[in-house]
């Protein structure tokens, strides 16, 4: 030992902290200030490139929003509770939050504490870089010796602190390496496939550790350590007998640390350092214009390949389709893969569960919806005839000052039984309303968003509102939660309240206009992915129907509910993949054997309508039938 | 040639030696659906924007098969995938996207 401590002695603290190596260099650190050196260099280009690609407009307001106090607030909220403690998994799936948890979390703290203790105990090598700033604090425990007559308090609750979390990272290595080979045990029926660079990232990160545990205990009786590190020390010790064994430790640890930092812009592990930038970039309100450059790139480095979107996605109830996920998605926008991207961006129902429950926050239809654009936008079409309805029409429809305007939309002419419940409805409630559409309506738009042609879109958007805003109404009732969602979002209908009927009907009851009935039927909702993952209207519904009825619970339900299949926004699927979805959404409904299913979309209705062994109802229907006389 | 003020008009036989065969049958690979139709006009009757223009996704599967190209394509600009047809198809065939494809291999 005195044979290590004879170089140093050139620099000794207050706290008999010694550096034990001239310069505080030594060759094993090379292959770590590799790594970190690339994937900085690597982190500047990505970061330009995606500024680079965003809009001015997009920049100023990124740039913007980092100085609204709210915003700002929201972003570090937002980056401690997903970055750090995952709480979107710990919601859903607590073994695997904790996992994740104990791996990022533990991580971070690991870092903190050892730049802490640096800069605390040998402030010198925070200075720069020609002091060892870039790998000093990592290998600190290297570097110096503590002289054991000195130590103190402070230093003592660092050892524990440091030895603490190495556990606490290691109990979620350790859940990692089960996963592996038992991933249902952890509540994941599918993983992804690891690709080659996803398998080095992966070996290193569960090597890092443990490997870091060894180092650390080789050098505990120089450096110091605590509950875990001192009895490591001292086991080896009795088994190897010679301090000089550390050495080859210390270069695996750091090998490791430069393979795994090397080898993560081509694996998943990249979401690490992206998710920070995502999440700037989505409270900035940015939203994805290109493909796969800008915000989508940040949006497609951020996925990381958990896969819980595979087991989350409708189309999976066969597992032929599992390439569909979202996860596979961006892997092949990440390499550029155009035939299997197109091919999966046209597959795709757009019911959003699996953005609803990504720990990342991946809006990946929207990227689906924007790479679609790419393809069909370009299409040819005539709409001319959109203004002359609109001429005709204006002319003729000034009457709805002040009320309701009903907009019924394509599909809802489709179940008459839908639009007859809701002209009932409004009319025992004493609402005086106006009927858009009753005999010929322009489509809200909607579909041809999904289908990619957004510039055709905004046509019929175009001609729907120049109606509406003439009508003179203050309130825009719709019963097709598709047509719902873009009127919310796209029309931008100043001074005018846009409900669907659910909304409405459950105001109405509020207020006493209506009054249902209870009975003893039992029932259950089906939420249909566009009212309830896209607009976020889970409740209005529930309200009214457990004041009809029994209302049971799905074992999915809310934003874990399953798309009845026949949702517009696939291009591709076919009959027979969507009837087997509507069976599994059925299913899943039918799980507390309820009397009845009630839905609140015309679409829903009648692919439920067609697997259901019970009567299927749709909401507006039901409460017509149970009001009080 | 004497100018008598009038022609003749063109012939409106179909001929189908001359018909562009084989956009016909990269449509049928791409979606084989659109052998399925069996022109029973659910798909027009309950067509959006039909109210307002020609619109028929029947007769413009008729009109390729007969190699009336133009035709077809009028009676599909109109389109606002409402997807309306896809629902109501007693065939099951995927109206929307065959009317993409449609317009994507004839449209130029």
């Amino acid at each position: 030992m005195t044979r290590l401590l004879i170089a140093a002695g050139q620099h000794v603290t207050p706290e008999g902290i010694i550096d034990r190596y001239p310069n505080s260099y030594n060759h094993f650190v090379l292959p770590f200030v590799i790594g970190i050196s690339f994937i900085l260099v690597y982190l500047l280009i990505g970061l330009i490139r995606v500024l680079y690609h965003l809009t001015g407009e997009d920049r100023i307001k990124l740039l913007k929003s980092l100085f609204i106090p709210k915003t700002a607030l929201k972003n570090l909220k937002d980056i401690f509770c997903d970055c750090l403690i995952h709480t979107k998994i710990w919601e859903r799936k607590p073994l695997l939050g904790y996992m994740h948890s104990a791996i990022a979390f533990g991580w971070f703290m690991l870092i903190v504490l050892g730049h802490l203790e640096v800069a605390l105990f040998a402030p010198r090598h925070l200075e720069g870089i020609s002091e060892g700033s870039l790998y000093y604090p990592i290998f600190y425990r290297f570097f110096i010796w503590i002289n054991p007559e000195h130590e103190t308090l402070r230093g003592t609750v660092f050892f524990f602190l440091m030895d603490f979390f190495l556990l606490y990272v290691l109990s979620g290595i350790g859940l990692a390496m089960f996963k592996r080979v038992r991933s249902i045990a952890l509540g994941m029926r599918h993983t992804t496939k690891p690709s080659l660079a996803d398998r080095v990232a992966l070996y290193c990160l569960w090597a890092i550790f443990p490997l870091r545990l060894l180092a650390e205990s080789f050098t505990a009786d120089l450096s110091g350590g605590s509950f875990l590190t001192k009895p490591v020390n001292w086991m080896f010790r009795a088994f190897f007998g010679n301090e000089l064994n550390f050495m080859p430790t210390w270069w695996a640890y750091s090998i490791c640390l430069g393979l795994f930092f090397l080898a993560m812009p081509f694996s998943r592990y990249m979401h690490i350092l992206t998710e920070p930038l995502l999440i700037l970039m989505r409270n900035a309100g940015l939203k994805v214009r290109k493909p796969r450059k800008g915000f989508a790139e940040a949006e497609i480095y951020a996925c990381s390949s958990c896969g819980l979107c595979i087991d989350a996605c409708p189309m999976n109830t066969q597992k032929k389709n599992l390439k569909y996920s979202s996860v596979y998605f961006i892997r092949f926008l990440r390499r550029h893969n155009n035939r299997k991207i197109n091919e999966i961006a046209d597959k795709c129902l757009m019911c959003g569960k699996c953005a609803a429950i990504c720990p990342v926050g991946v809006n990946s239809p929207e990227i689906r919806r924007v790479q679609r654009e790419t393809l069909n936008n370009s299409i040819s079409y005539d709409y001319s005839y959109l203004d002359n309805i609109a001429e005709e029409k204006l002319t003729s429809e000034a009457s709805a000052k002040g009320k309701v305007l009903y907009f019924a939309g394509c599909m809802s002419h489709l179940t008459p039984k839908i639009i007859k419940s809701v002209e009932s409805l409004l009319k025992a409630s004493g609402t005086e309303y106006e009927f858009m559409d009753k005999d010929s309506g322009i489509c809200c738009g909607r579909p041809l968003m999904l289908a990619g042609k957004t510039e055709a879109a905004r046509k019929t958007i175009q001609a729907n509102k120049a109606l509406i805003e003439a009508s003179g109404c203050k309130t825009l009732l719709l019963s097709c939660p598709i047509c719902l969602k873009v009127f919310k979002e796209e029309y931008g209908l100043k001074g005018i309240e846009i409900l669907h009927y659910t909304q409405l009907v459950d105001k109405l009851v509020k207020e006493g206009k209506i009054a249902p009935q209870k009975g003893s039927v039992s029932m259950v909702y089906h939420d249909p992915c566009e009212l309830g993952r896209g607009c976020g209207i889970y409740n209005e519904p529930r309200n009214v129907l457990s004041a009809i009825g029994d209302l049971k619970k799905a074992p999915k339900e809310k934003d874990e509910s399953i798309c009845c299949g026949y949702s517009l926004g696939s291009m591709t699927l076919e009959e027979k993949d969507r009837s087997k979805i509507a069976e599994s959404s059925v299913d899943n409904l039918m799980a507390g054997n309820p009397e009845c299913i009630v839905t609140a979309c015309p679409m829903c209705y009648r692919a439920i309508r067609s697997k259901s062994p019970v009567p299927v109802k749709d909401f507006a229907e039901i409460v017509a039938e149970n009001m009080k006389q | 040639m004497i100018d008598f003020g009038f022609t003749v008009s063109p012939s409106s036989r179909i001929n189908l030696d001359k018909c562009d065969k084989k956009s016909f049958s990269a449509l049928a690979a791409l979606e084989p659906d659109v052998l399925k139709c069996m022109a029973c006009g659910s798909c027009s009757a309950s067509c959006t924007a039909a109210h307002f223009e020609p619109t028929s996704v029947r007769r413009a599967i008729l009109s390729l098969q007969n190699g009336q190209v133009e035709q077809a394509l009028d009676l599909l600009k109109s389109c606002m995938l409402c997807g309306k047809c896809t629902m109501v198809c007693p065939r099951g065939i995927n109206t929307r996207h065959l009317i993409i494809s449609i317009q994507k291999i004839y449209g130029k």
